[in-house]
């Protein structure tokens, strides 16, 4: 259940973001998640794409540093608590997270987030055991 | 492979003999024909007649950069402007460009040191040669394509620049040596990556990489790159141009041609000599120039001397890499600093693309320096505290070489200027009217 993240490191100047946006926009590409880490230098945009592929060789072309990564999606119950419950059972099991963001959309009730961890494989084995929903490539794309 | 075996690999007896002959008659020319060797000479009171044996020529003064400036532009000619066939000229970034004559002895001279570099490293004439150094006043162009010439080889004079064009040419005509500045060749090797040609499917088997100072680190990149054997050549416009040393397959150090020009390593701040393996300045005296010769004359480049038969079997003398030009050296904070230095950390730092450049700044009357890294494809993480790692890394490791602290900037690739013909790699930003 790992669906593919496209990353993009940004230099802190003016325009680089949009610049990454426009190139996705012009080839028809649209972004289902994105978070930014900001660090006072540099940023790292991370996006769910429609076409995952096809956004990392524009962003290529327009001399973008892209890295695609795999990460999970994981649907929670949109109540307080929700999130929390799931990354109880990550802690549980000594997982680190590295970053996680949530998707615009829901799917159906339930709220969407991205998740990375030091160890994705354990990570779905957990949630799975745990029977928390993990989005399909096609779910995302459903979304 | 040897293009003269007689006198690369000439005894010692007889290549001190053959030298001080030349070097007695250079300096009988310089003294009666280029009034300025006559006031030098006049000045420390000397005259040919004191060259009594080899070690004499240290009785001679030095001749500096801004000496070559004054007697601008013909001054130091020894031949008349009629038996001059050829004017080079070093770029002036300041004051006055030095201008260099030849003779069409002279250039004949140049041809069979460059065919000695090119064969040295394994030309032949069934070779295509692509000449990257640019042609014009500097002597990189020419210089290889005389080289080139006597050999035989099949020369392509593409001169810099026009890089998408350079390549096509590799892939079309099976370029197998290559001449060019080192940063140009890795520079070329992104350009054809662009181009979807992977660089390791070209011909190439050589290159003649010079002009520019550059790293042991910077010649794994151009292999690997390339996959070819990255050399060394010497030389510089007041001398004669490339061709006054060059690396044998060997790769420890290159041979200076003594039986045209002799090497001598000073102290910078003294001008004493200094003993072999020992790093100072370069000092070159040509033995066989008619147009312009030059006697101790001043490289400011920092190198030692390696003495002793090579395992190529040549006799002579080896300089090893460049370190340095006592010009390009930056005081920053009292402490004297080289690109190069920065340069091995950087690529000691697996993975990083050798861009880079040196901010240097005063904000408050201390000084700053900022390196600025490209950051490659294959080092990004998506996690900030990897590449934050990354940035320590860098500053632990330059920190570790030069001894002062700076700050690294990884900016995104192909952010940093590039350059066919030599690398900026300083931008010295400090104010010197505070």
């Amino acid at each position: 259940m790992k669906i593919k993240q496209l990353s993009v490191f940004l230099e802190n100047k003016r325009g680089r973001l949009y610049e990454a946006l426009k190139a996705l926009a012009d080839e028809g590409i649209n972004i289902r998640a994105l978070s930014i880490a900001d660090t006072s230098e540099f940023g790292i945009l991370r996006m769910i794409v429609t076409d995952p592929e096809k956004a990392k060789e524009t962003l290529e072309k327009n001399e973008f540093t892209v890295k695609l990564t795999n990460v999970t999606a994981m649907a929670v119950k949109d109540k307080p608590g929700g999130l929390a419950e799931a990354l109880k059972y990550l802690y549980d099991a000594n997982i680190n997270i590295e970053y996680i963001y949530a998707f615009v959309e829901k799917s159906g009730e339930k709220a969407v987030v991205v998740l990375r961890t030091e160890n994705l494989d354990k990570t779905i084995s957990i949630l799975q055991e745990k029977e928390i929903k993990l989005l399909s490539w096609d779910d995302v794309l459903a979304l | 492979m040897y293009w003269n075996k007689e006198l690369e690999c000439i005894s010692e007896e007889q290549l001190k003999e053959l030298q001080f002959q030349r070097l007695k008659n250079t300096v009988k020319m310089a003294y009666e024909k280029v009034p300025y060797y006559r006031k030098k000479f006049d000045e420390a009171g000397i005259t040919p007649d004191d060259i009594k044996k080899l070690d004499d020529l240290r009785k001679i003064p030095f001749t500096s950069k801004a000496d070559l400036r004054e007697v601008y532009p013909f001054g130091m000619f020894a031949s008349p402007l009629s038996e001059i066939v050829e004017i080079h000229m070093s770029s002036g970034t300041t004051g006055k460009p030095v201008v260099a004559g030849y003779t069409l002895n002279d250039i004949e001279i140049w041809g069979e040191v460059m065919a000695r570099c090119l064969t040295m490293i394994g030309t032949t004439k069934n070779d295509i040669v692509q000449v990257a150094y640019g042609y014009g006043l500097f002597t990189g162009g020419f210089g290889v394509h005389y080289g080139a010439r006597k050999i035989g080889c099949m020369i392509v004079p593409a001169s810099a620049g026009n890089t998408r064009r350079q390549i096509e040419i590799m892939r079309d005509f099976g370029t197998t040596i290559l001449a060019c500045t080192p940063s140009y060749a890795l520079y070329m090797a992104e350009v054809a990556q662009e181009m979807g040609i992977e660089p390791t499917t070209l011909k190439l088997k050589a290159g003649c990489f010079g002009a520019e100072m550059w790293t042991e680190a910077m010649r794994t990149e151009i292999e690997k790159r390339f996959g070819l054997n990255a050399y060394n050549i010497y030389g510089l416009t007041e001398i004669i141009g490339p061709g006054v040393a060059h690396e044998c397959v060997e790769k420890k150090g290159f041979h200076v041609f003594e039986d045209h020009f002799i090497a001598e390593i000073i102290d910078p701040d003294t001008g004493d000599p200094l003993p072999e393996g020992k790093r100072g300045e370069l000092v070159l005296t040509t033995i066989t120039r008619e147009g312009m010769p030059m006697l101790r004359f001043r490289t400011r480049d920092i190198t030692s001397l390696i003495e002793g038969k090579c395992a190529c079997g040549r006799t002579f003398n080896r300089i090893e890499r460049i370190r340095g030009r006592t010009d390009d050296m930056i005081k920053v904070r009292g402490v004297m600093l080289f690109p190069y230095q920065i340069e091995q950390a950087i690529l000691e730092v697996q993975g990083v693309e050798p861009h880079y450049q040196i901010v240097i700044t005063r904000p408050q009357h201390l000084d700053e320096i900022e390196v600025m890294v490209e950051m490659s494809k294959e080092t990004f993480s998506d996690e900030v505290k990897h590449i934050e790692n990354l940035k320590k890394n860098l500053e632990r490791r330059i920190e570790d070489i030069i001894g002062i602290r700076v700050k690294v900037t990884l900016v995104e690739p192909k952010t940093l200027p590039r350059s066919e013909g030599k690398a900026k790699r300083i931008i010295d930003k400090r104010s010197l009217n505070e």
